[in-house]
């Protein structure tokens, strides 16, 4: 996974809350057996619209998403974070995460960034008033400026210490088989086997 | 102090607790694996040189992209068939156990585990799917995860797992007559709204509860992912020993007074204390359906669709309004008005034997509606072939409803199962969110028994609606 420790890139403001991973990405484009080549199906219903904001110059290079309460809720598809990040997303921004899309983002390396929703009004309306500006986002700080408005933002340690570090987590849970073959012989033998 | 259920599966899985901020580490009993989110995580085994850490916890199935008709023919969509093949291979090659299309015990991911009896009290398990929440109904701690995790799991058996907090959902009276446990969780789900649950892991409790069948149980448990529940866990009783008693992977001899002797612990602790405690009282729930794009917007069928003027948060009147756009629905319209052309009976919320013989028991000696389609798709091979014994898909058909084989079906917009574009449709499944269903297609969540009422009337309608009526005991 790539070190994080700041992006700047330009924001784009996505005014709806709820957006499940149904919308991120339909279940139709998720067949694909590769792990890239997922932005095709980037909020593709949506994105027949002309108006939708990923079709509106110049967000539609924005790679600092700030979005609605509830980002990512429903199905577990990790597609949802790879098409955000295939499209060249690296940043979202939301007052509130779906469990499994947040959990999905840190082990892709893209970076969900919590913040209280007065603060994505705030940013909504920055980001409007000049189009194309870029965020800055600090992983070591926790901040995220615009201009002259900065806002902090919530991310639990160990994701951030992870990200900061490029860290693959197999790797890190693999330094511990010791424990796991010691777990293991104290199972109870009435748990069930698959075969 | 006491510990809730949640809390006691946990602490009998932590393989090693984090240092700091690191969290703990998380032995999984079971890991259930379909045909949509593993490849990549297969491939990334292969890359790092990887086995399957252990092969006997892990069991595979299709399911997600399956057709329920011609299912002795090859899948005719190519890129479907290439990840159930992918899946093949990749069984084959990491020695894994696979229930492929066509196997007696192929069936919807959710619904073989317990049938097969590796669903059990006080396990873990996961699986790269959202609705794994459905095995809580066993008092298991079970839920989704991404395709990073399913690697992870498939390496290590192991998760790192950040800690969660406790919900109870107290149900306290009993259910009346028409009234299943589909009405009460999007009752729970409209009361706290679709991330209410963040966080959480839900635990429901009560009278009403304790009265429901596995079944009923998860139904319930299933959607606590609606919720925004990281799981949902029911504390295991008799009927949950007498549903597993005898199943093929369920503890046998000996072994099984040694489980039953462990499972009768794991219940939360009286002077236990959750996080939040959220009270429900079924004496006074009727059925319950949805009006707008995501689970949370439902209302009593008896109900009106609600204005969005009306609605106090600025937010939630916005997605209102959107909903209300994208489901073509006008304020003030009488739910019971509305109608459907598509019925679906199915799904891992919905397609259990219970679920079929209730809606069955609404369709015998009725008809579907003339403008209406209805499919009925056993969430399992085992549920279609009790089903068969049982003559309901007799029922079924003769009523005009379409009789198919185990899947996803039209729960998910991947296999040939869907809605076209401006369809509408009442499904026993568990999300009605834009194109779910089919691109441009519109969902109203309804239980087994709404869905057959519905089907044969045309509208949104109860069994209570059906002349002569018909009213089935839940």
């Amino acid at each position: 996974m790539e070190k994080f420790s700041t992006h700047t890139g330009i924001g784009t403001p996505l005014r709806v809350s709820n957006v499940d991973t149904d919308q991120i990405i339909p279940a139709v484009y998720l067949k694909r057996v590769s792990r890239t080549g997922f932005e095709d199906g980037l909020f593709a219903s949506w994105r027949a619209d002309p108006s939708f904001i990923l079709n509106v110059e110049p967000f539609d290079r924005g790679s600092v998403l700030v979005a609605g309460s509830d980002f990512g809720t429903g199905s577990s598809r990790e597609h949802a974070v790879w098409a955000l990040m295939d499209y060249g997303f690296r940043v979202v921004i939301s007052s509130r995460f779906g469990e499994i899309f947040k959990g999905n983002s840190s082990k892709a390396g893209l970076l969900a960034a919590t913040v209280e929703h007065s603060d994505v009004e705030l940013l909504w309306k920055k980001i409007e008033s000049r189009p194309g500006m870029e965020l800055t986002v600090d992983l070591g700080a926790k901040t995220i400026t615009a201009e002259d408005l900065v806002v902090r933002f919530e991310v639990d340690d160990y994701t951030r210490w992870r990200l900061m570090e490029g860290l693959d987590d197999i790797g890190l849970t693999l330094r511990h088989a010791d424990d796991i073959d010691a777990y293991e012989t104290t199972r109870p033998s009435h748990k069930p086997t698959t075969v | 102090m006491g510990r809730t259920l949640a809390e006691k599966v946990w602490d009998q899985h932590v393989v090693r607790h984090g240092e700091g901020q690191e969290p703990d580490l998380l032995y999984i009993d079971l890991h259930l694996v379909h045909e949509v989110t593993s490849p990549q995580a297969f491939d990334g085994l292969r890359m790092a040189g990887r086995p399957v850490r252990r092969p006997d916890l892990t069991v595979a199935t299709e399911d997600h992209n399956v057709p329920t008709i011609d299912i002795d023919k090859p899948i005719a969509d190519e890129t479907s068939a290439t990840q159930v093949s992918t899946l093949r291979r990749n069984v084959e090659e990491f020695g894994v156990r696979l229930y492929p299309m066509g196997d007696l015990n192929q069936g919807i991911v959710h619904m073989i585990g317990p049938e097969l009896g590796l669903t059990q009290p006080g396990t873990t398990v996961v699986c790269g799917d959202s609705h794994t929440s459905t095995h809580g109904a066993f008092g298991a701690l079970a839920f989704g995860i991404g395709t990073s995790e399913v690697e992870h799991v498939l390496a290590t058996q192991t998760l790192p797992l950040r800690p969660f907090k406790t919900m109870a959902i107290e149900i306290d009276g009993a259910l009346r007559p028409g009234v299943t446990s589909k009405d009460v969780i999007l009752a729970v789900i409209a009361q706290i709204g679709t991330g209410g649950g963040a966080g959480y892991v839900l635990e429901y409790r009560g009278e009403a509860v304790r009265a429901m069948s596995m079944e009923a149980r998860m139904t319930m448990c299933n959607m606590s992912i609606e919720a925004g529940g990281r799981a949902g866990m029911i504390a295991p009783d008799e009927t949950t020993f007498d549903y597993l008693h005898d199943r093929p992977h369920a503890p046998q001899g000996a072994e099984w007074e040694t489980a039953l002797d462990a499972w009768r612990q794991l219940r939360t602790d009286d002077d236990a204390e959750f996080d939040t405690v959220v009270h429900i009282d079924a004496s006074t729930l009727t059925p319950f359906v949805t009006w707008g794009t995501n689970p949370g917007q439902g209302v009593p069928l008896g109900d009106e669709v609600p204005d969005p003027e009306q609605i106090a948060d600025e937010d939630k009147a916005a997605s209102a309004r959107k909903a209300l756009a994208y489901m073509d629905l006008t304020p003030g319209t009488k739910l019971r008005d509305i109608a459907v052309d598509t019925v679906f009976l199915g799904s891992c919320t919905n397609a259990r034997i219970e679920d079929l013989r209730a809606a069955a028991d609404v369709m015998r000696g009725n008809h579907v509606a003339d403008s209406v389609r209805m499919l009925v798709v056993p969430g399992s091979m085992k549920v279609k072939a009790q089903a068969e014994q049982e003559g309901l898909d007799a029922v079924f058909t003769e009523a005009g409803a379409e009789w198919r084989s185990a899947g996803c079906s039209m729960c998910l917009g991947m296999n040939p199962d869907q809605l076209e574009p401006g369809q509408r449709c009442a499904s026993t499944s568990n999300r009605n969110f834009e194109g779910r269903q089919g691109k441009g297609g519109r969902t109203h969540l309804v239980s087994p028994l709404v869905a057959a009422a519905t089907a044969v009337r045309g509208t949104l309608s109860s069994p209570e609606d059906l002349t002569p009526s018909v009213l089935t005991i839940a």
